[in-house]
């Protein structure tokens, strides 16, 4: 469970984040979803320690990650995985040595038992027979596979996407959502996913958390989202005219079949 | 830490945050194999892959440099095989040094800044900094080792190729003989020449390796800040290397 409790963040004179408190959940996978520049990045940039906030705190488990120290603050990140919206793949290593890499650096491990481990998850994320490829030879859905591998490949208590489907196709921005959902039940960890991607929001969206101008201006799940009167909402789902028709005309069909 | 990357400042901060990233190169690994694994492929691109530039330039500096002294010495009263002696000492206590620091500079500062710059840019140092990895010290601690430890080698590699071209352009041209040649390298050996070539080297190959360094890892913005860096990076470590080699040629020589 992540605790984020009235974070402010402002770059010199311009404030991001305005007061921002939320709690995400175990074992749920929790979004955050607001047009280009709400302040998503930069909150989800704040919990994970990238970002220090101006004001606030971030507990992780009841663990203030805000105060703690860098020793304490590396034994949370150690229990932290990451999905990056590139990637973020080391593009010197080869697939299984981009997964194998956390291992490598912070276990003890016998060779044979990481290698295992590796064929485990990158199986687990539907790759398989690509771990001496390079970063390079991969397609965008492929590399995103081989970050959600790396990502979980230490049993990680917490895990964060950025804008998991940015650059890919829809087909295969399904397979990634799903992915991530299924992982986040299977291993019962808080998944944080930031996106706009209205797709995923259906997919994915346990708990949803709505920014506007950097403050928090909706909270709820994928049911009660299309019921909202929130004017900000409503806008940023139904961007078109041609969308908001469409919801008017099968309002009540749409929320009988998210609710199954 | 994202905060140290985006703030800019003047020189005063730029010193002072150069002065940090060296302190914490020198922290505690956290796994020593995989430091000293990032040692050697550092090791591998700064040494093995600059053998030939470094090869190919001495080579023609000590034939100029042989050459353009004969001409001068042609019609005195100094017997030829001083030619010898000062291309030796030339390339011993400036050139090799010197010149195999302002190539690399280009060479490696450039690789090395554009490397880190990218990392940034496309979030694997982020990457590595959620993991819990100092990245500093796994980033540019090895590269500072390597470059260090292989710039040195690479210098008496400079040295020695350049003497040989000496030799080879005053036989081929015919201005000193390969014998009178071979008695002038022989003549006066100073040993703390040696030191101070590898004084040097050694000195050159930190700044321009750290100057690098420090340009690529602060990065950010898009691929032309990536540029600029880079740019930035081989002017600096330039600049730094002659002022460097002022200052140890006054100190090591009196």
């Amino acid at each position: 469970m992540i605790e984020v409790k009235d974070v402010r963040k402002a770059f010199g004179t311009q404030e991001v984040l305005k007061g921002i408190s939320v709690l995400f959940e175990a074992g749920k996978n929790n979004l955050i979803i607001g047009k280009s520049g709400s302040g998503k990045t930069v909150l989800l940039k704040c919990i994970v320690g990238l970002l220090t906030p101006t004001d606030g705190h971030i507990f992780f488990d009841g663990k203030d990650y805000v105060a703690m120290g860098m020793n304490d603050k590396n034994e949370i990140r150690r229990e932290l995985g990451m999905l990056f919206q590139g990637g973020a793949l080391f593009d010197s290593l080869t697939v299984e040595e981009n997964v194998r890499f956390p291992l490598d650096m912070f276990t003890k491990m016998p060779m044979s038992e990481k290698k295992d481990r590796v064929n485990e998850v990158l199986k687990r994320v539907n790759l398989v027979n690509a771990n001496a490829k390079y970063p390079s030879q991969l397609s965008g859905g492929m590399q995103k596979r081989t970050g959600i591998a790396r990502a979980i490949v230490m049993n990680p208590k917490y895990l964060f996407c950025d804008e998991p489907n940015s650059g890919l196709d829809p087909q295969t921005s399904i397979v990634i959502d799903e992915l991530i959902m299924e992982i986040t039940e299977e291993y019962q960890i808080t998944t944080i996913t930031n996106t706009h991607d209205m797709n995923s929001v259906i997919t994915n969206g346990d708990k949803i958390i709505f920014l506007h101008e950097g403050s928090k201006h909706w909270e709820g799940d994928k049911v009660s989202l299309f019921e909202s009167d929130n004017k900000e909402l409503i806008d940023f789902i139904f961007a078109s005219d041609f969308l908001k028709e469409a919801r008017d005309a099968r309002h009540d069909r749409l929320i009988s079949k998210l609710s199954k | 830490m994202a905060e140290y990357i985006h703030a800019s400042g003047g020189p005063i901060f730029h010193i002072g945050r150069y002065i940090l990233m060296i302190k914490r190169c020198f922290t505690r690994p956290e796994r020593a194999a995989m430091y000293w694994k990032e040692t050697l492929r550092q090791m591998s691109n700064i040494g093995v892959g600059s053998v030939m530039i470094i090869i190919l330039i001495s080579f023609f500096i000590g034939a100029v440099s042989a050459v353009q002294f004969a001409y001068n010495l042609s019609g005195s009263m100094v017997p030829m095989y001083y030619v010898g002696y000062v291309v030796k000492e030339s390339l011993i206590l400036e050139l090799a040094p010197t010149i195999s620091g302002l190539i690399l500079a280009g060479k490696v500062g450039s690789n090395l800044s554009s490397e880190l710059g990218t990392m940034r840019l496309t979030e694997q140092i982020d990457a590595l900094e959620i993991m819990g990895v100092n990245t500093i010290s796994y980033l540019i601690g090895p590269k500072l080792a390597a470059a260090v430890t292989m710039i040195p080698i690479l210098v008496v590699i400079s040295a020695i190729t350049g003497i040989f071209g000496g030799l080879v352009a005053g036989d081929l041209t015919g201005y000193v003989s390969s014998v009178d040649f071979t008695q002038g390298i022989l003549m006066n050996f100073v040993a703390k020449n040696i030191y101070i070539m590898l004084t040097k080297a050694a000195v050159f190959g930190f700044l321009l390796t750290s100057i690098s360094c420090y340009q690529g890892f602060y990065a950010y913005g898009s691929s032309i800040e990536i540029g600029k860096a880079s740019t930035k990076a081989v002017v600096l470590s330039s600049i730094m290397v002659l002022i460097a080699d002022f200052v140890l040629a006054w100190l090591l020589l009196n």
